[in-house]
C-alpha cells in the first residue's frame, strides 16, 4: 500500500500520441477522453471512483477482482470496468442496486477469508480492502469466519524492509504483476489454483533467498497489509510526505519522504517522477537508515597529527582551526599548495559553493571531483565530438529505440531502475546488443535476451568499436544523409576512410579481442539497419587508458548511423553517483568554471570575477592524482574533501596514502569517519539528503529539487558549512538558503539561465540547457544541430594498455558494483543491505579456479603489481576464462590496493577496469590488511569530551 | 613511479593519442592540450625534464614540450 493521499484513477493512462477521442455518457454525464481509455479510469477523472482491488493505475488491467463491475444500456452482463475500454454513444451506470448486490457478495467473499484485526493492522487506514468494504456498504458476512481459510499461514519475515503475511493476502496478483511489468524480474507467481492459490516467491522460497531483488515494487501494489514496510509496522501510518530526490545513482529517482513528525517512515517512489515514473531500486526505496547511524559523527573534530586521536570541538574552534591552517600553509608554500574536492554525493549548490571558495577563497584551480575516476572521460569525449559534455537523451527514450547497445555497463545493478525501463521496451521487441566482458544479466534474464553478447577482452573497447564502424563503413550502412547534414563531411571521410582500413576489420582484430568476427558484423550490421539505435554506455567505457578515445568512438558510430537528434536514439553515459553530472556541470574539474567553459577563456573569467570581487587564476589546476603527485613532492600541502573517500574509492591505495601522509592538513566533510578521515586533521560533520535544500542533476541532465524533511543532525546543512569556512577565511558570503546559490549559478551559467526553485517547482524539474530559447529545459539535444555546430569525427585508433599479463600476472581483472551496495559502501554497509552483500568477493570462472585448486568460498590472494589483497572466491561462468572480478564496496577488502596508477590518456581517469593480477589460495587476511585495521582502529579514537 | 615518471609517461601517453588523432598537427595537439589541461607546475616539471635532456620523451612529445617551452618563453 503506497502514496497515502494520492488518487489511483485505476488504469494507465492512454499511451498514444495523438489518440482519437469518443464520447459517452457516465451515471448521466457526457465525458469525452482518448479512444482505449478504460471505463474505470474515465470515470474517477470526473469523479467517480468505481470500487476496485485488482485494478491500479500503475499496472496493466487485470479483471480478476470482480469488484469494478459497471451496467452499459445495450450490452449482457456486468462487463469490468477496468478492462472495458470507452466507446462513442456508451451510456454507463457505475452503482445500481444490482451493481450494489454483486459487489457486497464479492466483498463477502473475501472478507470471509481475512482477519479482522483492523485495529491492530499496520495498514489500518491506509488499506484498500479496508477502504473498498466500506465503499461497498458491507454489514455482513452470511458464511461467517468459521470455514476454510488461510488465516493461519505463516508470515516470511526474511526481507529486512519488508514483511509477506499470506493471511492478508487477497491473491489480487498486483503484487506479482508489478514484479513482471514494472522492475521486469518475474521473481513473483500465484501457485497453485483455486482455494490452494498462494502468491510464492521463485520455487516457493523465502523473500530473501527468491530472485526478488527487493525493489519495493511488490510492496507499493499491494492493497492489503500482506506486503508491507517493517518500518510501518513498526512506526505507524505516516501523515505527511515531502517529494524529494534520492541521493543514490545517477538515474535519480524522487520519492515521498512519508513523515510523522520529523521521523522519516518511509520512502515511496513519486508516480509524477519524470525519471522513475514511481518505481525504486533496493538502495532508494528502503536503504536510507544510514542516516540515523549509530557511526555517524554529529561533532566536529580536529587533531594535531593523525597518529592522535579525534578532540571533539565547537563549530566555531573547528572553523577558525581550518581557515587558519589554509591560510598558514598558503602564506607558507605558495597560494597553489592548497585545493579541494567537491563531491558527487552532494548538491548543485554545496559543489558550486566549495569550487568558489577554492577559487574566489584560495586563489587557484585547484578543485577537482570524483568524475575523475568515473565519467570525465565523458566530459572531453562528448564535448570533443559533439560540443557538450553530456547525454543527449532523457531516459523516456528508450521507449523509442529500436536497437539498444550496452557498452560496459551493468544496469540492472548499477542503474536498475532504469534497467526496468529499458527491460520493458526490450520485452516490446527492441534488439539488445551487450558488448561487456561479464554475462551481465541482461544478456538473459527472464523475457529478455541479448541478440549478440560481444564477450571482448577488457581493455579492448576501441578495437571492438572501430571493428563495428568498419563494417557500418564498408558494407555501406552509414547515414550519409545525416553526416552530409549535420557532420563535417571531410573528417568524416578522413574517418572512414581509417576505419575501412583492413587491420580495421573484425576479422583482422579478433585475436586480440576476443570477439567472434561474425557475431561483430551481425551485430553491427543490426545497428546500422534495425532502426532508431541507442547506445547506453557505463564505467566499463570510461575507465580505461583509451576512455576518452572510447567515448569517442561511441560518437563517432552514432553520428555515422545517423543516431542522433531524436526520441529513441542518442549516446547515453550512465553516470555513477546521483550528483555526479550536477558536480560536472557546476565548475568542479580544475580547468573549467560552471557550464564547462576554460578558466583561460577571458570574457567567462572577467564575468565570474566581476560577480566575485576577485582576480581569477587564468591557469588549469590540480586533479586529484596530480595533487597526490604534488603532496609527494612536497608542493601541496592542504586539501578541502567534501563527501569524498579517495583512499578507499581512488586507485593504487598505497599512493593515495602516501599523498595523504605528506600533507599537512586534510579536512574531511562527511557522515562517517571514512577511510580517508584515517589521515585527516579535521573532520567536520556532514548532513544528510534528508537534511537540507538543494538540487541534484542525474543522468539525463535532469535538475530535481531535495527537500529537507528533518533538521541537520549535526546542526548545519553542508552548505552552511562551506559558507563558515568561506567567511573564516575572509570573504563575505550572505547565503541565507540554497536558492540563493542557484539564483547565482544561472547568471553566470548560460545552461542554466532559467533554472530557479521557483520554476522547478512549478515544473517538477528542468534538464539543461534552460535558456531563453528553450526556458522549461531540452530532453533531448542536437536535435537541429550539434552544439559546437558541424559533429565532429575523431579517428580512434586502438593503443593497447601498457597494463599486461605475463607469467607473473596471468589474469585480467575488472571491478564495479552490486546492486545492493554504492560506492564505497559508506551509506549501503551501514544499512540492511548488507545482507545481500556482506563482503566483496572475486568471481572467477570455474576452469581458472581448478587450476589453481580453489573451491567456491575459498580465502584467494589477489595480487597485483601495486598491492596485494585477500577475499573470498566466487566460482562463476559469469567471467570468461583469464578473467575475474570484484566489487569494491567494503574497505576490508580495498580493491584498490590492485589497481594501478594508468589512466586515461586525456583525463587521468583510472584505469580500474583492466589489472594484470595473479589469484592463489590463502589462509586469510594478508598483512597488510591486518595492518590497515589495526590503523584504522587507533585513527578512529575520540577522546571523551573535556569537561567545561 | 615517480612523479617526473608519471608526467613522461603521461605527456607520451597524450602525443601518442593525439598522434593518431590530429595527424597533420600532432605536436600543437599535443601542447595545446598540456596547456589546457596541465597545471603550471606539472608544466614547469616537463619543460625541466626536456631541458635535462629528455631521454624518455617520445618524438612528438618532445617537441611538444619543446613547443610549450618556447609558448611559455614568448608569453614571459
Amino acid at each position: 500500500m503506497a502514496w497515502i493521499g494520492e488518487r489511483d484513477l485505476g488504469t494507465k493512462a492512454v499511451s498514444a500520441a495523438a489518440p482519437a477521442m469518443v464520447t459517452l455518457r457516465i451515471d448521466g454525464q457526457d465525458v469525452t477522453m482518448p479512444e482505449g481509455t478504460s471505463i474505470m479510469r474515465a470515470a474517477a477523472l470526473v469523479g467517480t471512483d468505481i470500487p476496485k482491488l485488482c485494478a491500479t493505475d500503475t499496472l496493466e488491467a487485470f479483471g480478476s477482482c470482480r469488484l469494478c463491475l459497471v451496467e452499459i444500456e445495450g450490452r449482457a452482463g456486468y462487463p469490468a470496468s477496468c478492462t472495458t475500454p470507452v466507446a462513442d454513444g456508451m451510456v454507463v451506470r457505475t452503482q445500481t442496486d444490482r451493481l450494489a448486490k454483486l459487489r457486497r457478495g464479492v466483498m463477502e467473499l473475501y472478507i470471509s477469508d481475512h482477519p479482522l484485526d483492523c485495529l491492530t493492522c499496520s495498514a489500518n487506514g491506509d488499506c484498500e480492502l479496508q477502504d473498498q468494504a466500506g465503499a461497498v456498504g458491507l454489514r455482513d458476512v452470511r458464511y461467517g469466519y468459521e470455514g476454510l481459510n488461510h488465516l493461519v499461514a505463516e508470515k516470511d519475515e526474511s526481507n529486512p524492509y519488508f514483511t509477506f503475511d499470506p493471511a492478508k493476502c487477497i491473491v489480487c496478483s498486483r503484487c506479482v504483476r508489478a514484479c513482471d511489468e514494472i522492475q521486469g524480474t518475474f521473481a513473483l507467481t500465484i501457485e497453485g489454483s483455486g482455494f490452494a492459490s498462494k502468491v510464492a516467491a521463485s520455487q516457493d522460497d523465502t523473500f530473501l533467498a527468491s530472485e526478488c531483488v527487493s525493489c519495493g515494487a511488490c510492496v507499493q501494489a499491494c492493497p492489503t497489509s500482506a506486503l508491507i514496510e517493517k518500518s510501518v509496522i513498526a512506526q505507524g501510518t505516516p501523515d505527511k510526505a515531502v517529494v524529494t530526490t534520492c541521493a543514490y545513482c545517477g538515474v535519480g529517482c524522487t520519492f515521498r519522504a512519508e513523515m510523522r513528525g520529523e521521523q522519516l517512515v518511509r520512502m515511496v517512489p513519486w508516480k509524477d517522477g519524470k525519471a522513475n515514473h514511481g518505481h525504486s531500486c533496493v538502495k532508494g526505496r528502503f536503504a536510507w537508515g544510514y542516516a540515523n547511524h549509530r557511526d555517524r559523527i554529529l561533532k566536529p573534530m580536529i587533531r594535531a597529527s593523525v597518529e592522535d586521536p579525534w578532540r571533539e570541538v565547537s563549530w566555531d574552534e573547528a572553523i577558525a582551526h581550518t581557515a587558519g591552517e589554509f591560510r598558514r600553509i598558503q602564506a607558507k608554500y605558495g597560494k597553489d599548495s592548497v585545493g579541494g574536492i567537491t563531491s558527487s554525493r552532494c548538491t548543485n549548490e554545496e559543489t558550486f559553493l566549495v569550487q568558489k571558495l577554492i577559487r574566489q577563497g584560495f586563489g587557484n584551480n585547484n578543485v577537482d571531483t570524483c568524475a575523475r575516476v568515473c565519467h570525465s572521460p565523458t566530459g572531453y569525449g562528448l564535448k570533443t565530438t559533439f560540443g557538450t559534455s553530456a547525454g543527449t537523451q532523457d531516459f523516456d527514450s528508450v521507449a523509442h529505440a529500436d536497437v539498444i547497445m550496452v557498452i560496459g555497463a551493468n544496469p540492472t545493478d548499477g542503474h536498475p531502475v532504469f534497467a526496468s525501463r529499458m527491460k520493458q521496451r526490450l520485452r516490446e521487441g527492441a534488439k539488445l546488443i551487450v558488448i561487456d566482458p561479464r554475462r551481465i544479466d541482461l544478456v538473459r534474464t527472464p523475457h529478455v535476451a541479448a541478440t549478440h553478447h560481444l564477450p571482448l577482452r577488457p581493455g579492448t573497447n576501441v578495437a571492438v568499436l572501430t571493428a563495428i564502424a568498419h563494417v557500418v563503413v564498408t558494407e555501406g550502412l552509414a547515414d550519409e544523409a545525416f553526416v552530409r547534414e549535420r557532420c563535417d563531411w571531410s573528417e568524416f571521410e578522413d574517418w572512414a576512410a581509417f576505419v575501412a582500413q583492413p587491420q580495421r576489420s573484425p576479422e583482422a582484430t579478433e585475436a586480440l579481442t576476443g570477439v567472434p568476427a561474425a557475431d561483430l558484423r551481425a551485430a553491427a550490421r543490426l545497428f546500422a539497419t534495425g532502426g532508431n539505435g541507442a547506445i547506453y554506455y557505463g564505467l566499463g567505457v570510461t575507465e580505461h587508458s583509451q576512455g576518452s578515445s572510447t567515448v569517442m568512438a561511441i560518437a563517432n558510430l552514432a553520428m555515422a548511423t545517423g543516431n542522433i537528434g531524436r526520441e529513441g536514439v542518442g549516446v547515453n553515459p550512465l553516470r555513477g553517483q546521483n550528483n555526479v553530472q550536477g558536480a560536472c556541470d557546476m565548475g568542479s574539474f580544475p580547468h573549467e568554471y560552471s557550464g564547462y567553459r576554460h578558466v583561460s577563456d577571458a570574457a567567462t573569467r572577467a564575468m565570474f570575477e566581476r560577480a566575485w570581487g576577485v582576480t581569477l587564476d587564468a591557469e588549469p589546476g590540480l586533479r586529484i592524482p596530480n595533487m597526490l603527485d604534488a603532496a609527494t613532492d612536497g608542493t601541496f600541502k592542504a586539501l578541502f574533501i567534501q563527501g569524498e573517500d579517495i583512499l578507499q574509492s581512488d586507485p593504487n591505495t598505497h599512493h593515495v596514502a602516501a599523498g595523504l601522509a605528506a600533507m599537512e592538513c586534510v579536512v574531511v566533510q562527511d557522515l562517517f569517519l571514512n577511510e580517508t578521515a584515517n589521515y585527516a586533521h579535521v573532520f567536520l560533520p556532514g548532513s544528510t539528503f534528508l537534511e537540507k535544500d538543494g538540487t541534484f542533476t542525474n543522468a539525463e541532465r535532469r535538475i530535481q529539487r531535495v527537500r529537507k524533511v528533518m533538521a541537520p543532525l549535526n546542526g548545519y546543512g553542508d552548505w552552511e558549512i562551506v559558507q563558515l569556512v568561506a567567511n573564516a577565511i575572509g570573504l563575505d558570503w550572505t547565503y541565507t538558503h540554497p536558492s540563493e546559490i542557484m539564483d547565482e549559478i544561472a547568471a553566470l551559467t548560460p545552461t542554466f539561465a532559467t533554472v530557479s526553485y521557483e520554476a522547478l517547482d512549478r515544473l517538477g524539474s528542468m534538464q539543461w540547457p534552460a535558456t531563453e530559447a528553450a526556458s522549461e529545459g531540452t530532453p533531448t539535444m542536437h536535435v537541429d544541430q550539434f552544439v559546437r555546430g558541424k559533429g565532429h569525427f575523431v579517428v580512434t585508433d586502438y593503443i593497447p594498455t601498457d597494463e599486461k599479463t605475463g607469467p607473473r600476472f596471468p589474469l585480467l581483472l575488472t571491478t564495479g558494483r552490486i546492486l545492493s551496495q554504492y560506492n564505497v559502501g559508506a551509506q549501503t554497509r551501514r544499512t540492511d543491505n548488507i545482507a545481500w552483500h556482506p563482503e566483496d568477493r572475486l568471481e572467477i570462472h570455474p576452469h581458472d579456479a581448478e587450476n589453481r585448486g580453489i573451491r567456491d568460498g575459498d580465502w584467494v590472494s589477489l595480487r597485483s603489481r601495486a598491492g596485494e589483497t585477500t577475499l573470498r572466491a566466487l566460482i562463476t561462468e559469469r567471467v570468461a576464462p583469464g578473467i575475474v572480478y570484484t566489487t569494491f564496496h567494503h574497505p576490508a577488502t580495498q580493491a584498490n590496493v590492485i589497481t594501478t596508477d594508468y589512466s586515461d590518456w586525456a583525463t587521468n581517469c583510472p584505469e580500474y577496469k583492466v589489472t594484470a593480477v595473479q589469484v592463489a589460495i590463502s589462509n586469510g587476511p594478508s598483512d597488510w590488511q591486518q595492518t590497515y585495521q589495526a590503523q584504522t582502529e587507533r585513527s578512529r579514537r575520540i577522546l571523551p569530551e573535556a569537561a567545561e | 613511479m615517480s612523479t617526473t615518471d608519471h608526467l613522461v609517461y603521461m605527456a607520451n601517453q597524450i602525443a601518442r593519442e593525439l598522434g593518431s588523432q590530429c595527424r597533420d598537427r600532432p605536436v600543437t595537439a599535443t601542447r595545446d592540450h598540456l596547456r589546457q589541461f596541465w597545471d603550471p607546475r606539472m608544466r614547469q616539471a616537463i619543460v625541466a625534464y626536456l631541458d635535462g635532456g629528455g631521454e624518455h620523451l617520445s618524438d612528438t612529445a618532445r617537441d611538444a614540450v619543446a613547443l610549450l617551452r618556447e609558448t611559455a618563453e614568448r608569453a614571459d
